[in-house]
């Protein structure tokens, strides 16, 4: 069984704003009955132009369905530039997260409005140059760069988990891992300033302080920072961690991934050997 | 809250019974002795062993020196397949269905990774097998077939009894995979030509972490858990007494609950199916309602996604499992639906009800009265359901 969130549970089993808005100023349809979640959004302004109300239609398991209440529940009162900046992580983040697998719901939200978004200004709802990728799934590589970049994702099972790409038969896994290595290329600007080894030391125990070990402590688990020698980061696991036989995926997953994402992209963890 | 469980996902697991539990305590107490032991202490364990072989026997009309116990359904599955594949190094292809358990169709995967080759037949829309296809498929290389008896996720009964006589006749080892169908069907080894057949436990009432492997006498067999002499040195490794134990106690009550299975069980699953299909527009049944297990019944909802039911359904304790992409953990709808040719529709929305002799009718009332309004709750969310519900307003 999944381990849904008490607010994704919650947002399932009273789902706020199911329907069609009358007369939409904006509406769009994403995903398939083939690839097993859909969702259809709309919404209408009012005359400051912030959306007044959201309605949606999903097809789908149970965070679909909540990832899509959330999403309506969201943007209502915001203007459509301020929309435009919710991004697949904000409607995570709202739901208290979602099992990775299920990522990709959160990605169809974002996918829906900004499909509505765009159905409202009359805006080109493909851009250019826009390429399947995934073939069972109809992924483009402009949504795996996407999600690679919205989520600092860096393996191919992350893409599968948020995008669905690669997730049936498999074929276009290649093409995916070379998308990966072009972003995160990209994603290295040489203007980052380079951290001295202190600076890099203190944002990796804030980092570790903040987000890190109350998700951590949550599960009964704890981490500690033994020693960073350049991008190698060396920790060890406590309490439940140090036991679970999971902890390795958490290490590269999330610790790894967070470190990433808030102090160096060339971050490297290490567990210590006890 | 203290909510009543509605258990009717029996072919995942099932509870085990408690005489089963009351005859296995002693083993993890007072009678802890290694059956192998010299000592009478250890003795009296070999002498309740040699019971629960017996009545494992019983229950499929083996002979009590045709039953290995092992630790579980897949492990005898491996079990057989490796031991007919070790038996004759020379031969290098397998034939098997589209629809095995993982058991099977993993280990065939893993298999063609080391130079052997396999073959999965076809089943037509209703899920049936047909036999020409076996015969078609069979080659002077192929080394086993294996097929299983029923499958687990819609309970259809491949007619296995007919094709290992097509097997015997070319000489080649048949195996089955009859986790599913070993208490629900009677079973009777004398009467026909398979030569390995897999049984679990958990399946019937014993608990989970026990299996039997039945190699027919005569059968070439080469261990695939290497060790001490145990089961005459067909499987290595001392014996789980406790649960053995518990197998043979299984093994025996389903004997005496095998005529139940046909007729509570068998109504109580077809008053179900014939309420929520009558109910429930856009419904129907996955596989075929003849060839089937009496205690299955596999029911698409169109328009909805599995997940979504079984978690509504958990709202008022209610088990069962779906076929759906989101429960299975891929991203694809379940490969028995995808090759029964089930459409997206209808196998996105497939649920499973599995039933045991310990339902009643309450329960099955009680699912009955819950699950329209919840398929209709979901319905209302989905944008596909809109746009038939009108078409058919229109019409």
């Amino acid at each position: 069984m999944w381990e849904y969130t008490d607010k994704v549970r919650e947002h399932f089993l009273n789902p706020r704003n199911v329907g069609e808005v009358e007369q939409p100023d904006g509406v769009a349809e994403v995903g398939s009955i083939a690839c097993g979640d859909a969702l259809k959004l709309s919404f209408k302004l009012d005359e400051n132009k912030r959306i007044k109300e959201a309605k949606f239609k999903t097809f789908g398991c149970a965070s679909a369905i909540a990832s899509s209440s959330a999403l309506t529940e969201m943007i209502k009162g915001m203007t459509l530039e301020e929309a435009a900046q919710v991004s697949n992580k904000d409607i995570a983040g709202y739901l208290g997260g979602l099992p990775d697998e299920k990522m990709h719901c959160s990605v169809m939200g974002k996918e829906a409005l900004e499909k509505a978004i765009e159905n409202y200004s009359g805006s080109p709802a493909k851009e250019p140059g826009e390429r399947i990728i995934c073939e069972c799934f109809g992924v483009t590589d402009r949504d795996i760069e996407r999600a690679i970049r919205d989520n600092n994702l860096s393996t191919v099972e992350d893409v599968t988990n948020y995008t669905k790409a690669g997730g049936g038969c498999g074929n276009c896994q290649e093409a995916i891992q070379d998308i990966i290595d072009r972003v995160r290329a990209e994603a290295r600007p040489a203007g980052v300033p380079k951290l001295t080894n202190i600076q890099k030391i203190r944002k990796i125990e804030e980092a570790l302080e903040k987000e890190i070990r109350p998700s951590l402590k949550h599960d009964g688990g704890d981490i500690e920072l033994v020693d960073v020698i350049g991008n190698r980061v060396i920790v060890a696991t406590r309490g439940a961690c140090a036991t679970c036989k999971a902890s390795g995926i958490t290490l590269k997953h999330f610790v790894e991934a967070k470190l990433r994402d808030l102090v160096s992209p060339d971050l490297n963890i290490e567990e210590v050997v006890p | 809250m203290n909510m009543k469980t509605v258990y009717l996902d029996n072919n995942a697991t099932t509870r085990v019974a408690p005489e089963v539990l009351e005859a296995m305590l002693p083993y993890f107490s007072e009678l802890y002795g290694n059956p192998s032991s010299m000592h009478s202490f250890g003795g009296q364990v070999a002498q309740k062993i040699r019971e629960a072989r017996e009545q494992v026997a019983a229950l499929i009309g083996a002979s009590p020196e045709e039953i290995i116990f092992t630790s579980c359904g897949t492990e005898s599955d491996n079990a057989a397949i490796r031991s007919a594949l070790a038996t004759q190094p020379e031969k290098r292809h397998i034939v098997t269905s589209r629809v095995e358990h993982p058991a099977i169709k993993s280990l065939c995967l893993n298999l063609a990774g080391q130079g052997y080759r396999f073959t999965e037949l076809a089943v037509e829309k209703n899920g049936i097998l047909d036999l020409e296809q076996l015969v078609k498929s069979l080659t002077p290389d192929t080394a086993v077939i294996s097929l299983m008896w029923a499958n687990n996720e819609t309970g259809v009964i491949f007619p296995v009894e007919e094709a290992a006589e097509i097997a015997r006749e070319r000489g080649i080892p048949f195996h089955t995979d009859a986790v599913q169908a070993v208490g629900k069907l009677p079973i009777d080894m004398k009467k026909n030509a398979i030569d390995m057949l897999s049984l679990s436990g958990h399946k019937l009432h014993a608990p989970k972490g026990i299996g039997s492997l039945y190699v027919r006498k005569g059968t070439r067999f080469s261990p695939f858990l290497i060790g001490g002499h145990q089961e005459r040195g067909r499987r290595g490794g001392t014996e789980n007494t406790p649960s053995i134990v518990g197998l043979g106690k299984a093994c025996e009550l389903a004997g005496r609950h095998l005529a139940m299975e046909n007729t509570t069980v068998r109504r109580l699953r077809d008053k179900l199916e014939t309420a929520l299909l009558s109910h429930i527009p856009k419904s129907r049944v996955n596989g075929d309602t003849e060839q089937r297990l009496p205690n299955t019944s596999n029911i698409s909802f169109e328009f909805i996604e599995g997940e979504g039911i079984l978690l509504m359904m958990n709202e008022y304790g209610i088990c069962a499992s779906s076929g759906s992409a989101c429960t299975s953990g891929s991203l694809q709808p379940s490969h028995v639906l995808r090759a029964m040719g089930v459409p997206f529709t209808m196998a996105h929305g497939s649920i499973r009800f599995s039933l045991s002799v310990y339902n009643t009718e309450e329960e099955i009332d009680f699912v009955i009265q819950k699950l329209p309004a919840i398929i209709e709750r979901l319905r209302g969310m989905s944008p596909y359901w809109t746009s038939v519900s009108q078409a058919c307003e229109t019409e």
